[in-house]
């Protein structure tokens, strides 16, 4: 619950005494305070600089450093102020975060200084604002980045380096050419080769020397044993660093599908191809298409260079823009080939013989070419040829610069939307989590404060402290409000994973008709699981049971508590070893409720550590603790 | 000749001309031209209300509230709406902060037109002193008659059958969906049934406002919840 709200809590309760004339069964007792002492201010000495705040502000958090007792280490008593000698300017922060329940982070504030002075209030970084959160979470991870840059180049000036299998060895090598001569030596000779390849490929076109009988052969044709050879040999060095690559994958599916791996695959295949067909008139067509395929060899050069990589991967992440400009250029070539061709259909011998043929003439006057093979002759063609021209320049040339700033900008912005839709993913479980610990909070402490009175009546007192501990009085005012609601509607808040395992219960089993056969048969049960923060499904026999009296919606005018196992709230771990029977009796004299929720989620802000022990698993000393608890049933009238 | 020539190109010419006028008027309409300037400014600002509430002798006076009571009141509700006044979405927001399980927005919108006693939309400090007043310092009879005000939907002296229906759901939203036992669909209709059948003393289907405080009058239960909350502040 947000502290500022927390100033609300005496309207909510207040305005519960809407509910009072609804409701059928009486209310519970409202929790006392009970050392009411006047707020006061506190003056708080940060390195000179003196803060006051109201008591109460503070003990808003009180599992932070200033909430707790733990401030009173710093008390001064000769100026009986708090001293802490830390950062002035942090601590506003931090005062401001129990004044207005949100955490911001200043800009100006180094990270790891705000981190240290957060850690020393005992404040989680996690609480931060959603206005700075983002902020905070940038810095941090530049930071982490350049901290493991730093590391990093530690260790590779040490060169020790764990030792890895060959096959990762040789995933390092190719990927990083720099980590030794041999990788070094293969990144070389690759890139070698494929410049060989594709100027080969280019030179195999040229038109070198003449043959007798006036026809000019390209040089593919002349020289086609040396040029094969040539080929062989760069594709026999492509494939077989392919396999090697493929060999050396540490995911050998994902390399597959990867796009480097295909543009290999797509340079070397027209040659096996080309290989595998004869010399047929009717597939060397096709056969002659494949080579065009050759050229994606330059494509393998993407992996020697950098900046070719950063220019396919904006170009894909600014595929929208493109696309956007792609389409409003359609627009207006359809446009104002359209006007053209109407325009020019009057006269005579018109090279706009149709729509689509006026597209040449838009493109090429919008991107102002200007070929001039084909000029409109009508004066209504000339104007609209112009206007096209004119309009032309905007299209063209007015986007390309903001496509260029729009590279930047959108490549920022994808991975800021990425980053914002993980935060929120995390935010919304943030929110869920507090949501699901103030509820839980409620229904582990409405466990306790039954526990409480139950315990007032059997007199016990030492573990009446533990439960006090945790909750401060807002909270126990909350809760009574909550619990208020709750008689109200003669219904009672339970978790989500309860809720479910009842509902499914209820649409398996049908209510027990007589009580007591299903109490001794279903207590095993229970009481073997007795850590009740096991959310398991044997609590719900029991539950079931006392659903037939809610059921019938009367009023709840008795509770029936019955003893069972020391529940784990004690932190005294020898009490949960659940190896000996008799230290169980004697401590049977707290109680379970049974018509109250039985398993719960603890709140981590309240549970003591002995909490999630595993249940005893012996059903022996069950069944004993079953013949004693069902003596012990107390009738407790309603409060 | 020439004369036809001019004429014929002349008649396409306009003709082109209208075409392209007319589909950048139907592109204007279709909103995806905008030919004239931004000058409307979409958002308007909300008038960033700023409300001193009176001074707190008057406030004294008027509520049963003391001094001190009514500084503690006035720093947490300053606190919350740094504006002065509530306006119903705040306010929605701030119950529901209380009942984090449940859906608190249907009965946030009746206690935010039991509070708003002026009906003008928003609860300043008077309004929120003036409801505490009643519902912590008051007699039984201020309070059940506040109680009376916020089931009467419509402020017409009578509780329907409707209303006290509407009031029901809203209050049984703030459960949610994971109670024990399960929520049944009509349940808040059974415990309208209940209500009405102790409330309504001449059975004619509504709930005056002196049948309501007869009936709770004579309830104990009724009666000693109404003190529960004294100590609140």
């Amino acid at each position: 619950m947000a502290a500022g709200v927390a100033a609300w809590l005496p309207f909510a309760r207040a305005a519960a005494i809407g509910w009072m004339p609804v409701a059928n069964c009486p209310m519970p007792l409202a929790p006392t305070e009970k050392n009411k002492r006047q707020d006061e201010l506190i003056i708080l000495n940060v390195s000179g600089r003196r803060f006051q705040t109201w008591r109460t502000t503070l003990e808003r958090y009180p599992d932070t450093l200033l909430g707790s007792t733990e401030k009173e280490f710093f008390f001064n008593e000769d100026t009986k102020e708090y001293f802490f000698d830390r950062d002035p300017e942090v601590f506003r922060c931090i005062l401001n975060f129990y004044r207005t329940g949100k955490l911001h982070y200043p800009r100006y504030e180094c990270i790891s200084a705000y981190d240290e002075e957060l850690a020393f209030y005992g404040i989680l970084p996690e609480i931060i604002g959603d206005c700075c959160y983002e902020e905070y979470k940038d810095r941090k991870r530049e930071n982490a980045e350049r901290l493991m840059d730093d590391n990093d180049s530690e260790n590779n000036q040490e060169g020790s380096m764990p030792s890895l299998s060959f096959r990762q060895t040789m995933w390092r090598a190719f990927e990083n050419p720099h980590t030794s001569t041999l990788a070094l030596v293969f990144y070389y000779v690759t890139g070698f080769f494929i410049a060989v390849s594709v100027i080969t490929n280019v030179v195999e076109t040229v038109p070198c020397g003449t043959v007798p009988g006036n026809k000019e052969l390209p040089c593919g044709e002349r020289y086609a044993v040396a040029f094969f050879c040539l080929d062989t040999a760069c594709v026999m060095i492509f494939t077989v660093e392919y396999l090697l690559r493929l060999f050396a994958a540490p995911s050998r599916y994902r390399f597959i599908r990867s796009v480097m791996s295909i543009i290999d695959v797509v340079a070397i295949m027209p040659y096996y191809i080309g290989l595998v067909m004869t010399n047929n008139e009717d597939v060397s067509g096709a056969f002659v298409t494949l080579r065009v395929f050759r050229v994606f060899r330059i494509f393998k050069f993407s992996r020697h260079s950098q900046g070719l990589r950063i220019l396919g991967y904006t170009l894909k992440s600014c595929a929208s823009e493109l696309g956007f400009l792609l389409f409003s250029l359609t627009m207006a070539i359809i446009i104002f080939a359209t006007v053209m061709f109407y325009a020019e259909k009057g006269s005579s011998a018109s090279k706009f013989t149709s729509i689509p043929a006026s597209f040449w003439y838009t493109i090429v006057t919008m991107t102002t070419l200007g070929y001039g093979d084909m000029v409109p002759k009508t004066i209504a063609g000339k104007i609209f040829g112009s206007i096209c021209s004119l309009s032309g320049v905007l299209v063209i040339a007015l986007p390309v610069p903001v496509i260029v700033s729009n590279f930047s900008r959108i490549y920022h912005q994808n991975q800021r939307a990425d980053k914002r839709r993980a935060q929120k993913k995390a935010r919304l479980a943030r929110i869920r989590v507090a949501k699901t610990g103030s509820s839980n909070a409620y229904l582990h402490s409405k466990r306790n404060g039954l526990l409480n009175e139950a315990l007032e009546l059997t007199g016990s007192t030492e573990d009446e402290q533990h439960m006090a501990k945790g909750t401060s009085l807002i909270e126990s005012q909350h809760h009574h409000l909550l619990h208020c609601l709750e008689k109200t509607t003669n219904h009672e808040f339970i978790d989500e994973q309860l809720f479910e395992q009842n509902c499914m219960e209820s649409s398996m089993q049908n209510y027990p008709s007589s009580r007591s056969p299903s109490l001794s048969s279903h207590h095993g049960l229970t009481t073997s699981c007795c850590s009740r923060r096991n959310k398991k499904t044997t609590h719900l026999p029991n539950s079931s049971v006392p659903a037939t009296r809610l059921r019938s919606m009367q009023e709840l005018s008795t509770i029936h508590i019955q003893c069972s196992e020391q529940p784990s709230l004690t932190t005294s771990r020898s009490s949960l070893n659940m190896k000996s029977d008799d230290g169980l009796r004697p401590n049977c004299k707290t109680a379970q409720i049974t018509t109250a929720i039985i398993s719960i989620p603890t709140p981590p802000a309240l549970t003591p550590e002995g909490e999630n022990r595993p249940p005893p698993s012996s059903p022996g000393h069950s069944t004993n603790i079953s013949t004693t608890t069902t003596s012990n049933i107390v009738k407790v009238s309603a409060l | 000749m020439l004369t036809l020539e001019w004429e014929s190109e002349g008649l396409q010419t306009v003709g082109i001309v209208v075409i392209i006028f007319a589909s950048l008027k139907l592109l204007h309409l279709l909103g995806l031209i905008d030919f004239s300037e931004d000058t409307v400014e979409d958002e308007m600002e909300m008038a960033t209300v700023r409300h001193r509430p009176e001074a707190l002798e008057l406030l004294e006076a008027q509520s049963k509230f003391t001094k001190k009571e009514l500084q503690i009141l006035y720093r947490g509700f300053k606190n919350e709406c740094p504006s002065g006044v509530v306006n119903e979405e705040t306010f929605k927001e701030i119950y529901s902060q209380f009942f984090p399980q449940g859906d608190s927005t249907t009965y946030a919108h009746f206690l935010f037109n039991a509070f708003d006693t002026d009906h003008n939309g928003s609860v300043s400090f008077e309004d929120f002193v003036m409801g505490l007043s009643i519902l912590l310092r008051g007699t039984v009879q201020e309070k059940l008659n506040w109680a009376f005000n916020l089931y009467d939907i419509n402020k017409d002296g009578y509780i329907t059958k409707e209303e006290m229906l509407d009031i029901m759901k809203a209050i049984y939203d703030m459960m949610g969906k994971c109670t024990y036992p399960v929520l049944k669909e009509d349940a808040p209709r059974q415990h309208v049934e209940t209500f009405f059948q102790k409330m309504d003393k001449n059975k004619d289907g509504v709930v005056t406002i002196d049948e309501f405080i007869e009936s709770c009058q004579k309830d104990e239960n009724i009666m000693r919840s109404m003190q529960l909350f004294e100590n609140v502040i």
